[in-house]
């Protein structure tokens, strides 16, 4: 039982994580309809300018902020070039947008920074936790990175709540209606995909700190779409509970279920599952309440 | 230099002989000019298809986003050329426009959708909680309702939010499309009522399209009849409600009332889907 615990703890804290990023491309789709394939390569992106001004001998927090700089530098850029130009397309047209800006990213990323596995310390412990008297055994480093995750998680629902909150709201319910009050569409595309790109930055340094900054980290970014079936594409409660869902389930299914197949599941339990879940119940968990009344 | 009497005379807003074509090829509006007067409030009737609402997008520039554009002529607000300004500087500048079809957030509250009029204000929150009393005292049965979703409430309330919304953003002048549309009669009256209360005590500006030629008539000081992207007539609403052709056409009170508004309606709106 505490052994099931402890997997237990450890998928949910890894799931954070996943919340996360998933919420990134929720609130990307939600404003503008666009299913950004190019959050994955953000995450990569991030983390590659950040262990780079790192290794430059910059220190840790003016690295966090040059590279958070740098990924709303980025947002601006794809509105300018990409997005407000495709506004009146479909949507299918600019999701192959958003694959063509995910490889551009992975590549010239690699181009500036090299390709590499690059080591990343920022000086989170990692000492093992016991908790229970030593019955339960958790990595401390889990432990941060789900703090951080949660704290930012947080900001983020409460960020809805304020002006530009409600403005990024609004733009997702209606976005000429909202053109007609005055909310400029191309100032809020700027701030959710700026908004993106801090979530990728967090998550690129944490997971960059564990497995090393690496273009595996762009498979575990997408991890997000598993969490996205299961959650629903709309919703933000659905994004977070998602991703505590995938986290949890693919830890248990690893240890529980993996012997069966021999190990190594982890990498597409998720997947399996979230096909699983999208025959059952297409609109995700939490599919926004349709509200139709005219 | 202009003399402070020359602006006085000069209409708040006035629309120059434009001419709107949709995705570079449908052509919608050839030729409208119209005028709104600082305090006026002005009506624009037609039936379906006439060009009402490209022509109060056109003004408010949301045309934009529906791949339409002005070709020709000019639209001046205060003497100022305003075509080439997007929706978000006009709402600065004090001229919005309250949608056809409400279009309220759904899934925000009704208090909600009214903050988010104040959008383009920079004003801290007192005088935005102001204003917001200021629109519950106007529609007070919005404040009963300021927690429900907009998507959740009736068609009168959500034209009261549109309306109440659009104040939060202290106009000068209000687009307003067809606020009757789809709403009971009494209701039809309450928000005309509203709107005359609003231009009076807060001193905006009305330009109303519309179908329900009667009460338009009724509330409006001028009125211009737009058919087929032009402007077919106009003049003082009395003067046109005694009109003969518009009580023929219009006002479904023509000699032996062969003709009513709904057959006009149905007439067009059938060529409209056969076209
Ligand atoms: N986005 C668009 N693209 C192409 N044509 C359009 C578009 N919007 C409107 N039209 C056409 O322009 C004409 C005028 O439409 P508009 O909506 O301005 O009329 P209206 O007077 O507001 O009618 P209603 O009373 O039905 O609201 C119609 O023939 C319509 O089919
Ligand atoms: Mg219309």
């Amino acid at each position: 039982m505490m052994f099931f615990l402890e997997v237990l703890i450890g998928g949910l804290m890894a799931g954070v994580m996943y919340s996360l990023v998933a919420l990134g491309f929720v609130l990307i789709f939600k404003a503008s309809g666009v299913f950004n394939f190019a959050q994955g390569a953000m995450v990569l992106f991030a983390g590659l300018f950040f262990v780079g001004f790192m290794e430059l001998g910059v220190p840790l927090l003016l690295s966090l902020l040059l590279t958070a700089a740098v990924m709303v530098l980025l947002a601006g850029v794809i509105e300018r070039l990409v997005l407000r130009h495709l506004v009146n397309q479909e949507g299918i047209i600019l999701f192959m947008a958003t694959i063509g800006v995910s490889f551009f990213l992975d590549g010239f990323g690699q181009t500036i920074w090299g390709s590499n596995v690059r080591q990343l310390d920022v000086g989170i412990p990692t000492d093992p936790i016991l908790l229970f008297d030593g019955d339960i055994l958790i990595q401390s480093f889990d432990l941060y990175a789900a703090l951080v995750a949660g704290v930012l998680l947080a900001i983020l629902v409460v960020f809805q709540k304020t002006r530009i909150g409600r403005a990024l709201r609004a733009v997702a319910d209606d976005h000429q209606a909202a053109q007609s009050v005055g909310i400029p569409l191309n100032v809020i595309w700027v701030i959710v995909w700026s908004i993106a790109g801090l979530v990728a930055l967090v998550a690129g340094v944490m997971w960059g700190s564990k497995l090393g900054v690496q273009p595996a980290i762009v498979s575990l970014a997408l991890k997000a779409l598993p969490v996205l079936i299961l959650g629903g594409f709309t919703s933000v409660p659905g994004a977070i509970v998602g991703g505590l869902i995938i986290g949890a389930g693919e830890k248990l299914a690893e240890v529980y279920i993996g012997p069966l197949f021999g190990g190594g599941i982890e990498n597409w339990f998720a997947y399996v599952l979230a096909l699983g879940f999208l025959l059952i119940r297409p609109q995700g968990l939490f599919g926004e309440r349709i509200i139709e009344r005219v | 230099m202009s003399t402070s009497t020359a602006v006085a005379d000069q209409p708040l807003l006035s629309v120059n002989n434009i001419e709107v074509i949709y995705n570079h090829v449908i052509l919608v509006l050839k030729g409208v000019s119209l005028q709104v007067p600082q305090g006026g409030i002005v009506a624009l009737l037609g039936a379906n298809g006439a060009g009402k609402t490209t022509t109060l997008k056109a003004i408010s520039n949301l045309l934009r986003a529906e791949r339409g554009d002005i070709t020709k002529g000019h639209i001046d607000y205060r003497g100022e050329r305003v075509d080439q300004l997007n929706p978000s500087a006009l709402v600065k500048k004090g001229l919005i426009q309250v949608m056809e079809g409400r279009h309220c957030f759904a899934h925000l509250t009704v208090e909600e959708n009214l903050l988010t009029g104040a959008y383009t204000r920079g004003e801290g929150r007192k005088a935005i909680e102001q204003d917001l009393e200021m629109v519950y005292t106007y529609f007070p049965r919005l404040k009963v309702r300021r927690k429900s979703l907009a998507g959740y409430t009736s068609g009168g309330e959500q034209q009261m939010t549109a309306i109440g919304r659009a104040l939060m953003s202290k106009p000068d002048m209000i687009l307003l499309d067809e606020p009757s549309m789809g709403l009971a009669p009494q209701l039809v009256e309450e928000i005309f009522d509203i709107v005359h209360k609003l231009n009076r005590e807060a001193k905006v500006s009305f330009l109303v399209a519309e179908q329900n030629t009667n009460m338009a008539l009724r509330y409006a000081d001028y009125g211009y009849i737009l058919e087929n992207g032009r402007i077919v007539m106009d003049g003082e609403a009395a003067k046109l409600r005694e009109n003969s052709d518009v009580k023929e056409f219009y006002l479904g009170l023509g000699a032996g009332g062969r003709m009513s508004f709904r057959d006009v309606k149905h007439y067009r709106r059938r060529k409209r889907w056969l076209a």
